[in-house]
This record gives structure tokens, sequence and C-alpha cells, in this order.
């Protein structure tokens, strides 16, 4: 593709996933035919993953605005106050499609991605956390994909020297063949730090700044809007290779070039590289740019305007400078050994005029191809949630059951993942991977952040609307459990072809549940990402909302750490288990049936949980707090003896459900807490002020984990037979050479 | 009178600003982070190489930052007598210089390790472990994927003899396991020192273990050490 002026052919229309009637309107946005440059162009900011057009309708009900949201949705990330003059700034990405055809460079490449969106923000990256979804281990290729991302994750954060705090893995054979790679980064700014990404100044210089660019990633962005098939395997040149060496000088180049007050705007080219960034830059601003592509650094010879505007080469942005400015810009980058190059100006005329060895080789207008981008709302037909109670004759002991669950790839120890991770560079880690979420202090403080990310794909798919609100609910209890109070949410919204009405009735349907709960816990959605076209073969993924919180404790001394601290403290649980063994672990792993209905969501009592939690936390009543999730209480017991102090708990329930029911069931809601038998008064106390129920069952003892339901022993069990178990099975698991 | 720290910046440095905060909290120093391309050490008395991947590790771990103009000077400033901390990558880089005897290779496990190691002192030859009696063990964070420290035997005896290793890797109870040594080092090295005892390198981090909040204050006991060492 080195010609600019080629016949549009209704192949070459195809290749760009632009359709006949997408064709027409660009035909008559320009009054004329496009050449392949601008046509490339309108192809990547028209994509999916660009334009949002298939979801951009529903995505505007969040709620985006609160009182401590600095900057919502729309830019590179969002912005929380935290205090004292300090901004949380946070944002979830999805590296799907590259990861699932070379793992390694995909799941690297996504930690630089969302690593860049948080420093051009003025911020620097302190954390990040990898919710990670893959097939059933014994899947084709599934190990050498599982063991690629987890040193892609590793071999880029580590070397860039952010802390890899948390995360979430999960194995489905739905992700068989699209697997998830979700990463998350948080940063820190000064309020009156926060960079935006809106040009403006005519005549002010256009700086390109970072890598040199190549031909590697050209279409990724139209990529990531397709189906998988055999066929289109031959898109592989389009995965991008990431270099966190280049990324650590960029990211040091920026912040020291952002303590200044030369930029007036900066962005990463992220997706569709410098064809995005430079169009987004302008539509912020209502500005256009008249840019030279001879100027912009080169890493191979021969390379064509259509290259060099769609390449997605790694660790560039393009910076607005205040005109007489650039040198001292220039100087920083030049001092760090990154390139850079003045590449054009801004012009007032909104529109981007492209020139190339003295040839104007695009002329398009902004608006059309940004924010007038064509909006679909397609067909929609939403799925009848599966609301049928599961009659379950347990065919297994308690015993042999929680054994199961304790070995099944979705419950056991992630150790062998997170030991890769370098997660307490940076001297903040207060709690690392492993509790229910991870707590970073703020040097210069007495704050912490609190940080998790979750979803359970099984619940949405059950109920998209319940199932994405348990998503939210369950991460602002993560977020609680550490005495943290729930700040605002980031989400990556991972699906199946929206071109299905039944997919975009999941989406529809999971959107208004987030939204739903983010207004019950005062979660506003402040950034997000969208990946649709997670389907294979004619197979789409489970529905998979990932949720990203950050939390704020205001001392940061006072965090809760998730597993059993001191023998002798009581234990008691706070809410109420119902029999709810609808698409539970439980029922996938020991019985072998994904069916019934997820559990019943009451956010009002999520909310109180929340409320107690940070008030008990506040007072240092608690020794440790965990909720039960996954694999219900049973699970969330064993885990809170898997501490340092490897305790058991001898415990006596009043319930009437049956032991399973009781010690797997899902319900939402519950936490597991202890503490110093002399603080229950308040404990008490405080949970029938917030109307949450508690019931004290035991204390904690060395050794043995020991449950009783009226009088009769359901479940005993060693404490380090049972860690054993969970710590050894994921090693084994990818020990096993195919 | 405050020591005086200068922490090398190296490009791909990522432990810099982890040191410096260490040394202030531990010491009460003054510290300064220095560009490697500046030659001027000032008159420190310190210097730390900082853990990171200086060059991104490429080629080999710390053999493109030992050609960077600063090392001559720290070269120099260590053979004067000066004190010098190389600390993950920055005890890469010591090796690399011929500072410290013996190369880093990739861990034995041939994958990144990030956790808790416990280490026995080993040596109170050197002025950072000159206040910790001989066998004490310190709990304190390791994150490398080129750990796995090697010399030929005749070395290895030498630094035995002389008491040049310093920390070796122990099990909690303060024993020396397979399993307790996180890389596959040589005889369960962690740190060594010069033959002069004022250059100290380690592979774990002991400006991570300073503060309770963070899990340990055990790495705090070697600055604590250098410090008194001075007075």
């Amino acid at each position: 593709m080195t010609k600019v002026d080629v016949p549009i052919t209704p192949a070459l229309l195809r290749e760009h996933k632009i359709t006949p009637e997408e064709f027409e309107r660009i035909k008559s946005v320009l009054g004329r035919e496009p050449n392949l440059v601008e046509l490339g162009i309108f192809s990547a900011l028209w994509s999916e993953h660009c334009s949002y057009k298939s979801s951009r309708v529903y995505l505007k009900e969040f709620p985006t605005k609160g009182p401590r949201v600095l900057q919502g949705p729309g830019e590179n990330a969002g912005a929380v106050d935290i205090g004292d003059g300090w901004a949380v700034v946070f944002k979830m990405e999805s590296h799907n499609h590259p990861s699932f055809i070379e793992p390694y460079q995909g799941a690297a490449t996504g930690v630089g991605g969302i690593l860049r969106d948080v420093f051009t923000m003025g911020a620097r990256p302190v954390a990040l956390l990898d919710p990670l979804f893959f097939g059933d281990p014994d899947a084709p290729r599934m190990h050498s994909l599982i063991d690629g991302v987890v040193r892609g994750v590793g071999g880029y954060g580590n070397c860039v020297g952010i802390p890899t705090v948390g995360g979430m893995t999960l194995f489905h054979p739905a992700y068989n063949k699209n697997i998830l790679v979700n990463v998350m980064a948080v940063g820190l700014v000064r309020h009156d730090r926060i960079f935006r990404a809106k040009a403006s100044g005519v005549g002010n210089p256009v700086l390109y700044a970072g890598s040199k660019t190549g031909r590697d990633g050209i279409h990724g962005a139209s990529m990531a809007s397709d189906v998988f098939d055999d066929e289109k395997s031959k898109r592989r040149p389009t995965v991008q290779v990431g270099d966190p060496f280049a990324e650590k000088l960029l990211l040091e180049a920026v912040l020291e070039v952002l303590e200044g007050d030369a930029v007036v705007a900066i962005q990463d080219m992220g997706a569709a590289g410098l064809t995005s960034s430079t169009f987004e830059m302008c539509s912020r601003g209502g500005v256009g740019m008249k840019l030279d592509l001879t100027k912009v650094p080169a890493r191979e010879e021969g390379m064509t305007p259509y290259e060099f505007m769609l390449s997605e080469s790694q660790e560039r942005m393009v910076l607005v400078v205040h005109k007489g400015r650039e040198a001292e810009v220039i100087a920083v980058f030049e001092k760090w050994g990154v390139d850079v190059a003045t590449i054009g100006e801004v012009i007032g005329e909104p529109r981007m005029e492209l020139h190339f060895h003295g040839e104007t080789v695009a002329n398009l207008p902004i608006a059309p191809l940004v924010e007038d981008a064509p909006v679909y709302r397609r067909p929609v037909v939403f799925p009848e949630p599966q609301e049928t109670p599961v009659v379950l004759v347990p065919s297994v002991s308690v015993d042999e059951a929680l054994r199961t669950l304790l070995q099944s790839p979705n419950l056991c120890g992630k150790r062998w993942i997170f030991r890769q991770y370098d997660w307490s560079v940076q001297t903040n880690t207060v709690l690392g991977p492993g509790h229910d979420a991870a707590v970073i202090r703020v040097k210069g403080t007495n704050r912490g952040l609190a940080m998790t990310a979750d979803v359970n794909p099984r619940f949405v798919a059950a109920h998209p609307e319940r199932g994405a609100a348990l998503a939210v609910a369950e991460a602002a209890l993560n977020i609680a459990c550490t005495g943290a109070r729930p700040l605002a949410i980031t989400d990556c919204l991972n699906f199946g072809n929206p071109e299905r009405p039944e997919i975009m009735g999941q989406f529809a349907a999971a959107i208004a549940g987030i939204s739903r709960a983010c207004r019950a816990l005062e979660t506003p959605v402040i950034s997000g990402n969208v990946s649709l076209y997670n389907e294979t073969d004619g197979r789409s993924i489970l529905p998979t909302p990932t949720i990203g919180m950050v939390g704020l404790l205001e001392d940061v001394t006072k965090a809760v750490p998730s597993a059993f601290q001191h023998a002798g403290d009581e234990i008691a649980v706070l809410g109420e288990t119902a029999d709810e063994l609808g698409a539970s672990e439980y029922l996938a792993t020991v019985a072998g049936v994904e069916a019934g209905p997820c559990p019943r969501l009451d956010l009002e009592r999520i909310r109180n949980v929340v409320d107690l939690l940070v008030e008990l936390a506040d007072k240092s009543l608690l020794s440790s707090a965990h909720d039960a999730a996954e694999g219900g209480l049973a699970i969330a017991l064993s885990e809170c003896g898997f501490g340092p102090a490897r305790l058991g708990a001898d415990l006596e329930f009043l319930t009437a459900l049956s032991p399973t029911s009781f010690l797997f069931s899902e319900s939402s809601g519950r936490v597991v807490i202890s503490y110093p038998g002399s603080n229950r008064d308040a404990i008490q106390a405080a949970a029938s002020r917030h109307a949450v129920p508690l019931e004290v069952a035991g204390k904690t003892v060395p050794g043995r984990l020991r449950v009783a339901i009226r009088g009769a022993v359901v479940l005993e069990m060693d404490v380090k037979e049972a860690y054993g178990m969970e710590e050894a099975r994921f090693p084994r698991l990818m020990e096993v050479t195919r | 009178m405050k020591p005086r720290v200068v922490v090398v910046v190296f490009p791909g440095s990522n432990c810099d600003r982890d040191a410096a905060h260490a040394a202030e909290l531990v010491m009460g120093a003054e510290t300064r982070l220095l560009w490697h391309g500046e030659t001027s050490l000032g008159d420190p008395d310190l210097v730390v190489l900082p853990g990171g991947f200086s060059y991104g590790d490429y080629l080999r771990c710390g053999a493109m930052a030992r050609f960077s103009p600063v090392m001559q000077s720290v070269r120099a400033f260590a053979e004067r007598g000066g004190a010098v901390l190389g600390i993950c990558n920055g005890f890469q880089v010591l090796c690399e210089a011929g500072l410290l005897p013996g190369a880093l290779v990739q861990n034995g496990g041939l994958r990144f390790v990030c956790g808790d190691v416990h280490l026995r002192v080993e040596s109170e030859r050197t002025p950072f472990t000159r206040r910790i009696p001989a066998g004490t063990r310190l709990r304190m964070p390791i994150a490398h994927g080129d750990g796995n420290w090697v010399a030929d035997p005749e070395t290895l005896a030498r630094l035995e003899a002389s008491g040049q290793i310093v920390f070796r890797y122990v099990d909690e109870s303060g024993s020396r396991t397979p399993e307790a040594n996180p890389n596959g080092s040589l005889d369960d090295v962690a740190g060594i020192c010069n033959e002069a005892g004022n250059v100290l390198g380690l592979m774990p981090h002991p400006e991570r273990a300073v503060e309770a909040l963070l899990g340990s204050e055990d790495g705090a006991e070697v600055f604590r050490s250098f410090a008194a060492s001075r007075a």
C-alpha cells in the first residue's frame, strides 16, 4: 500500500471493515471519494475499538459525577480527589485479541498502554492489577497462553518499576479461544498538575516523542473489532512489540516535562496510533492540525503516509507545546534519550491536513471522524434471566467438596503467578496480592489507597443485570474489608459479537446493573474500556464486565488484612446465608452443573456492610476481614487460615440450611471477621446500628478448621494440609508439559 | 552530622527513589539522585547503585551501565575506600564493573521471583553489617530474574576465608536449605563485599524493609549499621 490514489474497490472496503452504508456516508462527508490514506483513517476511527459505535448509546447511562470526581470518562484516564491536594488517576483496559495471538507481547503492550494513559495525565503510576480470564487449563495452547501472559505482564511492569499488587484469575472453557487480558493502572498526581489532551493555540507546535514508528500493529484497532476465525490468522503481524525500557525513559521524561508549564496538551498513541491521538486532541479542543509525516521518526525506510498514520508502534506520545517553548521540552526528552521531533502545528480550522514530501496526502474534517462518528443502536434481545432454583442432592461429603474446590484452578492459590510480579517496588505496598484488596500508602500523607478488580462472569451469564451489579457490590466489599471507603470504579466491558442481538442484550443489561450498583454505592464510573467481538467460531465468551475499584483509607496504619492474625480471637460472620448454590463454583466444579440463578442482591445491605466495615476498621476493632464469595463460607474460612499464622477456627452456626448449602452458597454481602473478644460488644452495637446481621460463631485456634451446625460437626480439616493442597495445585498444573 | 548519600540513576533504574527514601528515613541522610551521565559525586559518605533494569537489562544485566560516565567516579571513590552499596541491579553492575567478584546469571527456576526471603548475616566485615552480630536473621523482599550468583571454586573459597560472604539465604529458623535459596545461587550466597569491605552488593532489597507498615524493618539494620559505623 504505497500509492495514495488507488481505486476504492469493494474488496478494499471489506479489508478496512467499512460497510457500503458507511462508505456512502464518507463520500457525503467529503463530497468526493477518499484516497487510501483517508480510507485507512476512517477505518481506524470508525472501528468499534475507537468509536464505541455499538456501545456508546449505553455508556451514557453510567453515573459519572460525584463530589470527589475531578475527571470523568473522555480523557486518557479518570481522576478522583483523595485529599491534601492529591488525586488518584486510574483506568482499566483490555488487550484480549493480541494476547491470544502472541501472549507475551500482547500482555506486555497491554501493560504499557494503560501505564501511558495514566502518566499522560501527569500522574506517576503507583500500581497495576491484572484480571485474567483463561480457558480450560487443558485446552490447546492454554498452558503457553497462561505462561506467556504472566511473563508478559511481569516482564513489562517489573522493568518499568510499577508494582503489580492485585488482580484475579478465572478459568472457564468459554475463554478457550478468546482469553481476556485486562490491566488496570493507578497513579497519583497533584490536583493542579493534572494534564489533559485538549489541543489549542493556533500556531502551537505539535511534537512527537518516544520510540520510532515502525510497521508493527498496523490496523490493530480494526483487528480488535473483528471476530476470529482461522482465516484471520494471517493478521498475525498486527500484534505490536513492547519495549519496557523505552517506556520507563518515556515515563520519566514525560513526568519531568509536565513539571513545567510548556505543555498545552498531551496524549499517548494507543490504538490507531498517530491517527486517533491527533484527531482526538483536535476534537476536544475544536481545532485542527497540519502535520508533515516526513518529520515522524521512522524505524524503517520507505514507510508510507498510510503506514505512519496507522502504525501502532508502542511507547509514543503526541504533545502540543506553547510556541517558543519547544527547545526546553526537546531538551528533557533528549536527556532521557527519547526520540523527539516537531511534526506540525495547530491550525484554527478543525481539519487534519497531512503532508508528505510536499504533497497533501489527506485533508479531512475532524468532527465527522470523531464526535460525529457512526453510532449504532443495534438490535437487542434481552436474555431470559435464569431464576429457576437448583435442586441438588449432594453426592460428596462437605470435606471432600472443600478439598476439590481448594484444588480447582479457580480457587487454588495463585502465588505461582504473583511471585513473578514485583509487587513491592516503590515501597508503598501495605497489603499485596492475596488480600481482598491491595493497599498502598500515599507517601507524604497518612492515607492509603485500596484497589481491587472483580467480576463473576457466571453470575453475569445467569442474569446480566444483577450479575454485573453483583460485580460492583463484590468489589465494594473487597475494598471495605481493608477498611477503605470505596471511591469510584473503572470498567473493562468484555463481551461477544455486538451484531448478535442477545450479546447486545447482555451488554445493555450489564450496563444497567453496573449503573444501578454504582448509584447505590456512590461509586461513579470515571473511566473504562469496551472490548467486543470476543467470539471465535461462533462461540462467545461469558459476558465479562470487569470492575476495577479504588477506595480511600484515611489512616493507612489501620488497614485490615484478610487472614486470621491471633489465636484466640473471636470470629463472627456478617450478613446472611441463603440457599443460593445457583451459578456457584460448587455447582460447576463439584457437581459439574452450570445452571440456576445467581445470588440475590440487596444493595442497601451491601452499603450497610461497607459502612460497618469502614467504621470498625477506623475504630481499630478488627484483626481481620475477608468476604465470602466464590466457594462460599467454606472457602472463605479456609483462606482466613492461609495467612502467616496458619490459624484454624472452631465454629458453630445455628443455620437451618443443609451443611452443603450453608457452606458453599455464594449469597452476597457476607464477611468473616475476627477480633479480640473484648471488642465484641462494640462490634455488635455497631452492626445493629447499621442493620447488619452478625452471628458470633467461635474462635480462632491453631491448626484445625472445625465447623459445627447445631451441635453436629460438618467439616473438619487440618489447615496446613489444606494450605498445602491449595498452594501446590497451580504450580503442578503449569508443570505438565504438552 | 547527617550522612550524605548519593543514589545513582541509570536509565532504567527503578529503585532509586526507594533507596533515597530509606536512607532519609533510617539515617536522616541528605540524599541526592545523580544522573549516570554526571561524573562528579561530590563528597558523599555513601554511594548507592539502586535496583531496577538499567538499559532494560538488554544484552546482560548491568553490562551496559558499567560503561556509564559516573562509574569511573564510583570506581575511584571505591578505591579510595568510599562506601558503595549495590542493591539488586546495583549488585549486578558492581560485578560487571569488576568491583565485586563473580557474576549474576538467570535464576535457577528460569523465572522472575518476588517475595520475602530470610538472610543470615555471615560477616561483620563491612560497615553495613558491622553492628549486626553474625548469625542474625533478617527478613526482606527480593524481586529479580537474574540473582543467581556464580563464581569459580577458588573465588568462593577465597571469599569464604576472608569473610567476604556477607549474607546467605536461610529458612525461617536460620538454616540453609535448598528451598530457602530462591534463585539457585552458589553456596546460598545473597550478598558479598570486596576485600576491603567498603563495597557491598546484595540481591535482596533492604530499602524495601525499613518500615513495620510494609511488613519488615529488618532492612533498616543495614542502614543503621552503616550510620553507626561512621560515628
